[in-house]
């Protein structure tokens, strides 16, 4: 079936008829037998490459959402004396409008509704979701050269887990009593007494269901890319000739695997405390004119369960990025990353550590002082890894060649941003000084810019990159541009002066600040922010502008190997089908990173090491 | 139809925005890609660095804009004493992580803009070096351990509980939706327990009453803070998650149902030294907008705020904190009633109405003595006459309640201490009732009292029991202040 290769032939595809590897893909009759109907292709997909787009779109969908609600708490902050009515048509009876005045507020209750799912839907259902859910799922059956995912089926209910946990959070934003407003961390006893809050009561029933659903999501996918990882890397393809994204993905992975499950247990726990009578996070509360009956738990114990997540899941975050970041940086610098080796040490390392730093979100949380020390130590040395990344980011581009893409340019704006945000890391890492800075707007600052617009870069980064592979069409450049410099700049315009509101001791999760006189020095200051905001979030529509015109109408992809770039991924036609490889799947001679070696611009990783050449990646 | 106009100018922007783009490909496709893409990366590489001026220029803008604000700077020093070094350790922290801020955000956007690619050049092959790899693997090392070092020194120090025999003012902040209790010892310096199923309107905090320590414990609505005073708080919540932050002491712990925390400072400043040091900046000399007669630095007050997320009401969680010398501290500690006594004492919620305290039997001895002794020395027949303030009848009968023994023993006590005295027991009445009844209640209990005192050792032979009835008021009998007042029991010293 000689057929099937449509492009003309290149000398990848000869490379790959000669030193290939003849799984008989051919027998199986393209690939996959239910490539019949339309939902079979574009909806019940079981091709990664679908289902990574479905990651893609849906996160895209959930990052408006939850933008445009830190919008509206944004105005609240900024322009607390300016009337809401206007948003009366929107939000209904969480707009208060005073009779009198005609002046429409925001209610409390909803404005910490909207604090708390901004942070649940950013975190969980774009960062984690739409990031890792993304790039792993497009990249690595493509970069380690595999068909597909170890199990597509088990890959296709991933997603549509994830899907019915969006639907379940979703519907929980419409009701009576409003969706859950106890911030995303959701501790007890505040999100297991429906007394506590209105939004604790039917709106933390759905928070936890989706939640639950959103943990099936992550290990479904989790163990499928491990597998997948291990078991079905194409011939060639040892561990140290992995690019950085899969080992990235691949760490990233284990971590969730190894950490979301305990957050479910947290919440299996909250739900009994919340309707079995159990008490294994209540003790002697007194609510609502009454002394409750539950007595013995302890809430410090679910925030140990859930900073057990809750800590690796800002590395679930950032490595996916961290990973693409490497991989742009390189193709774009026309330049072997820096350091290879060291990079695959320090993301092992990060995730060993991020494993035994999580009480240092509890400092201030009555935990016995002692054992704070040991936080601290790990905490600290986190940033060791993580400063050899930068340092190796840094020299990659050192006498390179960089190419001015929207992807680079954000993957240069990723490591100006994991700089301003992981340096603040230091302080808050350090107990005695998080003393002061714990639960200020420091912290607010620090974790949007390093976890927050740093992975939001690194996706951006990878769109951009990877749009030819996904669509056979390319983004427009230009807008890309413009959407980097409008989210650089603005990104830093926000968050960059929370720091000086937090140093000055002004708390997160205020509905305003003139309640004390402490806090009410920055009017200005959060008119500024809130201004900043809107106009990057109004950048951003640039981006989903860009992203579905160009799905259609965007520029044609008419080489196979855009970039230059010497991974597997474009080695396979412009719009691969189902299976990737029409032929035979390709083997690997080297490590993904001969750029600019022996006078060549780059070698792909088909091409065999030539007559006494030494594989870059041994070192 | 603002709405629709939203909308409107949403597509407006998105045919604006596709328009650049096609033009941008078209020119592309004149001009050459390879031709385009040398343009543009020296464009955007002229960008870089113009973007990294800007951005460092804004750093380094609205750090000194803001320096007034900042922990340890201008005036927000600590007015704690563990809180300078926090402070210091923040400035060191802030001077290391500056220089590798700016050593690597210039070279990210200095690397970026001086290798910005050209057709045709090469970039150089440099998979690694393991020399720079372990340098700057020891640098942020060397620099972690002194901070990590430093760190755990100051907050080791900072997070120790206080010596067994420090002396130590103990206080304690319960956190509730939405607001602070602040309790306070009282003058033995100690705080009862408390019990979270005791807590109802008359007892906002569940104090048990069988405990002593309860006593003269006082709530109060602000906190006010002897300075150069230790202090301990005790700090617990009541129904949810609560903080007890102090941002001007750098001072902040979660509050935690079930699981009392603490915090041991110092406070360093007054409230009035603190507003001193404010008044050296011009932040604070502008006229604070809640009230244009005064300056900001005037009006300033430290204040506890809730840091941790607690409800719709968490951002209004603010109590006022004075810290005020020592001196101004006693005597407005003084002046504080304690809870139970002006709350809860001799109501049916004390559960120890029928009985008196060791320091109430010492007063009443006293007061008793006083009264006893005043009668001895007076000369005047008339002025021989004490009234046993604390004895109580059963409502319309004649059994003696049970705080009336204390008063009557006293009286006990007296006679055998001084044989030769002898008294006349008289019950009196209020006017209301019939009179005969009258006379004969206030005879029985006259003679319940001497009933009493006989038991208690005294011969009977120097005890008269009289009822005078309604016939001897001391105040008026038209109100009920008046009334209680003429229903009493008094002796009179007939020989001593």
């Amino acid at each position: 079936m000689a057929t099937v290769v449509t492009t003309p032939r290149t000398e990848e595809d000869v490379l790959i008829e000669q030193l290939g590897y003849d799984d008989h893909f051919h027998d199986h009759h393209d690939g996959d037998k239910f490539r019949s109907n339309f939902l079979t292709t574009y909806v019940f997909s079981q091709d990664h490459k679908i289902i990574a787009k479905q990651f893609l779109i849906t996160g895209m969908f959930w990052a408006v959402i939850g933008g445009l609600m830190s919008l509206i708490f944004r105005l609240q902050l900024g322009f607390p004396e300016e009337s809401m009515a206007w948003l009366k048509p929107v939000l209904g009876k969480w707009i208060e409008i005073n009779p009198d005045s005609g002046m429409g507020s925001l209610s409390p209750e909803f404005y910490y509704a909207l604090v708390t799912m901004h942070g649940t839907i950013i975190v969980f259902f774009v960062l984690t979701a739409g990031l890792s859910g993304t790039f792993s799922n497009l990249l690595i059956p493509l970069q380690v050269g595999a068909r597909d995912m170890a199990s597509p089926l088990l890959n296709m209910m991933s997603y549509w887990f994830f899907f019915l946990a969006g639907l379940v959070m979703f519907a929980s934003l419409f009701l009576s009593t409003g969706p859950f407003a106890g911030g995303w961390t959701a501790y007890p006893p505040l999100s297991a007494l429906p007394q506590a809050s209105s939004g604790s009561g039917a709106g933390m029933t759905l928070w936890l269901v989706s939640l639950v659903f959103f943990v099936v999501s992550v290990l479904l996918g989790g163990i499928n890319y491990i597998t997948t990882v291990l078991n079905l890397r194409t011939k060639g393809m040892t561990m140290w000739r992995l690019p950085l994204t899969i080992w990235a993905f691949f760490i990233t992975a284990i971590i969730g695997l190894l950490s979301f499950p305990v957050l479910a247990s947290a919440f299996f726990l909250v739900m009994f405390d919340r309707g079995l009578g159990t008490s294994f996070f209540l003790n002697e509360i007194y609510i609502g004119g009454q002394a409750l009956d539950h007595v013995g738990g302890s809430p410090v114990l679910y925030q140990h369960l859930f900073w057990f997540l809750g800590h690796p899941e800002v590395y679930i975050i950032i490595l996916p990025a961290m990973g693409i970041v490497s991989e742009v940086l390189s193709v774009h610098s026309r330049k072997p990353i820096f350091g290879y080796k060291a990079m695959v040490f320090s993301i092992l390392a990060i995730a060993f550590l991020s494993f035994i730093v999580w009480a240092h979100h509890m400092f201030m949380s009555g935990v016995n002082p002692f054992i704070s020390n040991f936080f601290v130590i790990f905490t600290l040395i986190i940033a060791v890894p993580s400063a050899v990344k930068v340092f190796n980011w840094i020299a990659t581009m050192y006498g390179g060649n960089v190419r001015f893409t929207a992807a680079s340019m954000f993957a240069i704006g990723f490591v100006s941003m994991f700089i301003s945000g992981g340096l603040t890391g230091i302080f808050l890492g350090n107990s005695a000084i998080d003393i002061q800075l714990h639960d200020t707007y420091f912290v607010v600052a620090h974790f949007h810019i390093v976890m927050g617009v740093a992975a939001f870069f690194g996706m951006f980064a990878g769109v951009y990159h990877w749009f030819p592979k996904m669509y056979g069409r390319f983004m427009n450049e230009t807008l890309g541009k413009v959407h980097f410099w409008g989210t650089i700049i603005g990104a830093y315009a926000i968050f960059w002066p929370m720091h000086y509101t937090g140093l000055a001791g002004v708390p997160r999760r205020y509905y305003r600040f003139d309640t004390f006189q402490t806090f009410s020095h920055f009017d200005e200051l959060n008119k500024f922010i809130t201004i900043a905001a809107i106009v990057t979030f109004a950048f951003q529509l640039l981006l989903v502008i860009n992203f579905f015109y160009s799905i259609w109408k965007g520029k044609k992809v008419t080489v196979q190997n855009p970039w230059g770039a010497t991974t597997l991924e474009w080695t396979t036609p412009i719009r691969p089908g189902h299976g990737n490889w029409p032929g035979k799947i390709p083997a690997v001679q080297r490590w993904a990173y001969d750029y600019g070696k022996d006078g060549k611009e780059f070698i792909p990783q088909i091409q065999p090491l030539a007559e006494g050449e030494a594989d870059g990646g041994d070192h | 139809m603002t709405g629709l106009l939203a909308l409107l100018s949403v597509i407006l922007i998105a045919i604006i925005a596709v328009q650049i783009g096609k033009v941008s490909e078209l020119a592309a496709k004149i001009r050459g890609e390879q031709e385009m893409q040398d343009a543009t990366n020296r464009r955007q590489g002229n960008y870089m660095m113009i973007f990294m001026i800007l951005f460092l220029v804004f750093v380094i803008g609205i750090s000194v804009y803001y320096q007034n604000y900042m922990l340890g700077f201008g005036p927000h020093k600590s007015a704690s004493e563990h809180g300078s070094s926090l402070d210091s350790l923040f400035k060191v922290t802030t001077f290391f992580t500056g220089i590798v801020f700016f050593i690597t955000q210039i070279l990210t956007f200095y690397f970026a803009w001086r290798y910005r690619g050209r057709h045709g050049a090469k970039a150089k092959f440099m998979p690694h070096d393991n020399k720079l790899e372990i340098v700057w693997t020891v640098i942020p090392a060397v620099v972690m351990t002194f901070l990590v070092v430093g760190g755990l020194d100051a907050w080791n120090e900072v997070m120790a509980d206080i010596k067994p025999d420090e002396e130590v003012l103990e206080i304690e902040a319960t956190g509730f939706q939405f607001g602070w209790n602040l309790r306070y010892p009282g003058p033995d310096g100690l705080i009862g327990e408390k019990n979270f199923r005791m807590i109802d309107a008359s007892n906002p905090l569940g104090q048990n009453w069988k405990d002593e320590k309860n006593v003269d414990d006082f709530l109060a609505t602000e906190l006010v803070l002897p300075v150069g005073q230790k202090v301990r708080v005790r700090i617990t919540a009541q129904d949810v998650l609560h903080n007890f932050y102090l941002p001007q002491f750098r001072v902040k712990m979660d509050a935690v149902p079930g699981m009392p925390t603490y915090f041991v400072f110092t406070p360093t400043k007054t409230t009035e030294e603190y507003r001193m040091e404010l008044r050296k900046y011009p932040e604070y000399n502008v006229p604070d907008p809640n009230d244009p007669e005064k300056m900001l630095w005037e009006t300033f007050d430290y204040e506890l705020a809730c840091a941790e997320l607690c409800g719709k009401g968490h951002y209004s969680m603010r109590r006022l904190v004075r810290v005020v010398s020592p001196e101004e501290y006693a005597d407005w500690a003084a002046t504080q009633p304690s809870y139970y006594l002006s709350n809860v004492r001799f109501t049916d919620a004390d559960p120890n109405k029928d009985k008196l305290f060791d320091s109430e039997i010492n007063a009443r001895k006293a007061e008793f003595q006083q009264g006893l002794d005043q009668a001895l020395s007076a000369t005047d027949a008339a002025a021989k006459r004490v009234a046993l303030k604390y004895v109580s009848f059963t409502t319309g009968g004649a059994e003696l309640t049970p705080l009336s023994k204390y008063e009557l023993d006293n009286l006990a006590e007296a006679m055998s201490k001084n044989a030769a005295m002898r008294v006349e027991l008289a019950g009196h009445t209020d006017s209301e009732g019939d009179d005969a009844m009258n006379l004969a209640l206030s005879e029985e209990r006259a003679t319940a009292v001497q009933a009493y005192l006989v038991s208690k050792g005294v011969d009977a032979s120097r005890l008269v029991a009289r009822g005078y009835g309604e016939t001897q008021p001391t105040d008026t009998n038209d109100t009920e202040a008046g009334r209680a007042n003429n229903r009493r029991t008094e002796f009179r010293i007939l020989a001593q």
